[in-house]
């Protein structure tokens, strides 16, 4: 019984948080990883691209419900979702059209790019802070639990509780269709083998005749369906606060490098690797200890190694070992 | 236009926009802006010589920024009675366990040979001597955080002059700066950049969560000066005399008087900096440096250290930053982790620097003077443009108000289209690199 308790807290506090919070990086980290593998810069305006694509969802959102429209016990906001991605595109193709394509038509250096992304940034932050303002939105509705806390202890008897929002649910199965589709599109459809093509070796794919404007234009829609996706489902489940998105950069950009810059699956693998890191190492384990231990030896703090205000320092320190003895990442991503 | 005219020209127009200020607004808003641009400076000088010099993408200014505020509280504080006696010594124990389990790793990894049982030991040392930190280093910081909580709780000060902690928040910066050099500077560009992102989080979240160090989030107030306070001066008798024969107002006299003083230091200081950097700039040293920016291959092959000059070049600059951020805490008074934030402290400084003209000393001093300028007064002037776009707006209407409301945001926007513009068209910055 102690041992299914101790399964139970560790699922509720560790594992299913680590899980939604993993798969939100993996999708951040994805947009980061293809925009680096195909126009070959870090972009510092990816945590502000999912502001604000998360703020027109907002927005859209509470259009809808002022209309009375909803969706029943999932939250209005996925209904609203397409719509903001629709939005974000056309900014990312506003942004490319007006800010970076005269770079790329320069060939300038990366270092020149990611300068530039950094205005960018400031523009799309302060665009965001001008529209919706700097403070906490919340816009999620609906059913707000799978399981609650208190159907589980009804339905198994344990002591220890297990919550699944409905939020962290959603998330999973968001993120997993994303990346079904993303991967399907990369592997199986002609613009996405030359996309991937074009990521492999420029030269090789301009000699192919593939269009590389088209590439990129792709490239650009992906990103911000991405973006979008991602800003929305950590609003949803966190809360919308247009400076936590620039904060996640550093998350988002650790999960890339760690899963190898530019490789799709370690951007994946790099969100997971970090999450849960930064979860365990900041959680406090009495909790699950005390069901492990004998009582004699039970645990009298809290047992936590860090504590929560510490966790970018997990995926810093993540991200440094990563780059110090396999500066490829896990994937074997570009290292040029 | 020759070169040195359109320089001063330039130079004129900034600080005919900050006297405008004073004639238009008032004296102490114009001198506000006047010893923050000279602070600003002095942070965009550090940026120019590590980023201009030398091509290195440092994106943790903030981090540094805040040592050296960081350095204030440390140097000039009072000590806290019985905090050392109470835990103080426990904590720099603990820290120096901290280091040596560290010294530890690096020391097994050089000498054992490759293979499992140095990965065995290399987890050993690193785990036990996290934990013997930890067991060392709590008690001590809750006996030190126990000392009258309400306005203490931490260790406090030397009780040094004031003006002694600015060498020293350059000091500490260098320190912590050569640290990360040693670990970080063999990046390529843009993981270094994300690198020093990441460790200028990670001081702010030290310097918030630590509250035996400086007491976090609750702030330290009340620092000391290096000028006299306004309240002395006007209950000064000369002062009062000197300031009615000019015909002011006692009270506006004395918060321009301590402004005054703090411009003077300030200036001082850039002065300094800026003969120092020009004259590296100019050495056999800055050529060194720059050919190594230019090509990193060629400086390796004709026999130059890139590494070690990557590594001085870097401590140098940070240093810079780190003198800008005491200065900083110093005006203000108080240091306060709070409020350090990336967009205002280290991409503004970099806004600063490319604006100005990034390898160009005098361009970084330009940078800093004119977008300090306009971060501070695009807010007014944002309030009046929208209140001119929504004059025909009726009264009480809702978008009337939200855009009124959110013209404070609009510096944020103005500096990322100054940036941008001034990256297409002007790329080598307003005073281009010679």
């Amino acid at each position: 019984m102690d041992f299914l308790n101790a399964i139970v807290a560790l699922s509720n506090f560790v594992i299913i948080p680590a899980i939604a919070y993993g798969s939100q990086l993996a999708l951040g980290a994805l947009g980061v990883t293809l925009i680096y593998g195909i126009l070959r810069f870090s972009n510092f305006a990816h945590g502000d691209t999912m502001a604000f694509g998360a703020m027109l969802a907002v927005l859209i959102t509470w259009w809808f419900q002022s209309m009375g429209i909803s969706f029943g016990v999932l939250p209005t906001a996925l209904l609203a979702l397409p719509f903001a991605i629709l939005g974000t595109m056309a900014l990312m193709l506003i942004t490319d059209r007006v800010v970076y394509r005269f770079y790329r038509e320069q060939k300038a250096k990366p270092v020149i790019l990611v300068i530039v992304s950094m205005g960018v940034m400031f523009i799309m932050n302060g665009l965001v802070r001008f529209i919706i303002g700097p403070n906490d939105q919340k816009f999620a509705d609906g059913e707000r639990f799978i399981i609650s806390v208190r159907e589980f202890k009804a339905m198994t008897g344990l002591k220890e509780g297990l919550a699944i929002k409905t939020t962290q649910g959603i998330t999973v199965v968001v993120a997993i269709i994303c990346v079904v589709l993303l991967f399907w599109f990369l592997n199986r459809t002609r613009t996405g083998k030359s996309m991937r093509a074009y990521s492999d070796n420029e030269d090789l794919a301009l000699l192919s005749g593939i269009n590389p404007e088209r590439v990129v234009m792709y490239t650009w829609l992906i990103v911000a369906a991405l973006a979008t996706t991602a800003g929305v489902l950590y609003g949803l489940d966190k809360s919308f606060k247009p400076f936590v998105y620039f904060q996640l950069l550093l998350p988002i950009f650790a999960s890339a490098i760690v899963g190898g810059l530019g490789s799709p699956l370690g951007a994946i693998a790099g969100g997971f690797v970090i999450a849960f890191s930064e979860v365990t190492i900041t959680y406090a384990w009495k909790k699950v200890l005390k069901y492990l231990m004998p009582e004699s030896l039970e645990p009298s703090s809290l047992v936590q190694l860090l504590s929560t205000d510490y966790k970018f320092a997990v995926s810093f320190v993540i991200l440094i070992v990563v780059l110090l003895f396999k500066p490829t990442g896990l994937f074997k991503g570009k290292s040029v | 236009m020759s070169e040195p005219v359109k320089n001063t020209a330039l130079f004129v127009l900034v600080f005919a926009m900050i006297a405008l200020t004073g004639f238009m607004q008032s004296w102490n808003v114009a001198l506000l802006i006047l010893n923050m641009g000279l602070i600003s400076a002095i942070m965009a000088l550090g940026v120019n010589l590590q980023w201009g010099f030398a091509g290195l993408f440092n994106v943790g200014v903030m981090g540094f920024v805040a040592l050296g505020g960081l350095a204030v509280v440390l140097t000039s504080a009072a000590p806290v009675e019985g905090a050392w006696s109470a835990g103080g010594w426990r904590i720099v124990i603990a820290l120096l366990a901290g280091a040596g389990t560290i010294v530890g790793t690096v020391m097994v990894r050089q000498r054992m040979a490759v293979g499992r049982a140095r990965n065995i030991a290399t987890i050993a040392i690193l785990v036990g001597g996290f934990f013997l930190y930890r067991g060392i280093f709590d008690p001590g910081v809750e006996a030190v955080e126990a000392i009258n909580p309400a306005l203490q709780g931490n260790l406090g000060g030397l009780n040094l002059p004031v003006l002694l902690a600015w060498p020293m928040g350059g000091l500490l910066a260098a320190g912590v700066a050569w640290l990360i050099g040693k670990t970080a500077l063999g990046l390529r560009s843009d993981y270094l950049a994300i690198a020093t992102l990441g460790i200028a989080e990670i001081i702010i979240a030290v310097m918030k969560n630590e509250d035996w160090l400086a007491r976090g989030v609750k702030n330290v107030v009340g620092l000391d000066r290096p000028v006299p306070y306004e309240i002395d001066l006007q209950n000064s008798s000369s002062f009062i005399n000197r300031a009615e024969g000019l015909g002011m107002d006692v009270a506006t006299a004395s918060s321009i008087f301590v402004k005054l003083n703090y411009s003077v230091l300030f200036a001082v200081v850039l002065v300094l900096i800026f003969v120092m950097a020009q004259l590296a700039l100019k050495s056999p040293w800055g050529r060194m440096m720059r050919a190594i920016r230019d090509n990193e291959v060629a400086a390796e092959a004709m026999g130059k250290d890139v590494t070690n000059r990557h590594l001085q070049i870097f401590v140098l600059g940070s240093a810079i930053c780190g003198i800008g951020g005491a200065m900083m805490t110093t005006l203000d008074g108080q240091l306060t982790p709070g409020t350090y934030q990336p967009l205002r402290y280290t991409f503004l400084i970099w806004v600063m620097v490319i604006v100005g003209g990034s390898g160009n000393n005098l361009g970084a001093v330009l940078g800093g003077f004119l977008i300090w300028f306009l971060w501070v007064q695009v807010e007014p002037m944002g309030l009046w443009l929208m209140q001119m776009i929504t004059s025909g707006m009726a009264e009480g209407s809702g978008l009337k108000k939200h855009l009124i409301d959110s013209a404070a945001h609009m510096r944020l926007l103005t500096m990322g289209v100054i940036l941008l513009l001034v990256l297409r068209f002007s790329p080598r910055g307003l005073i281009p690199e010679k």
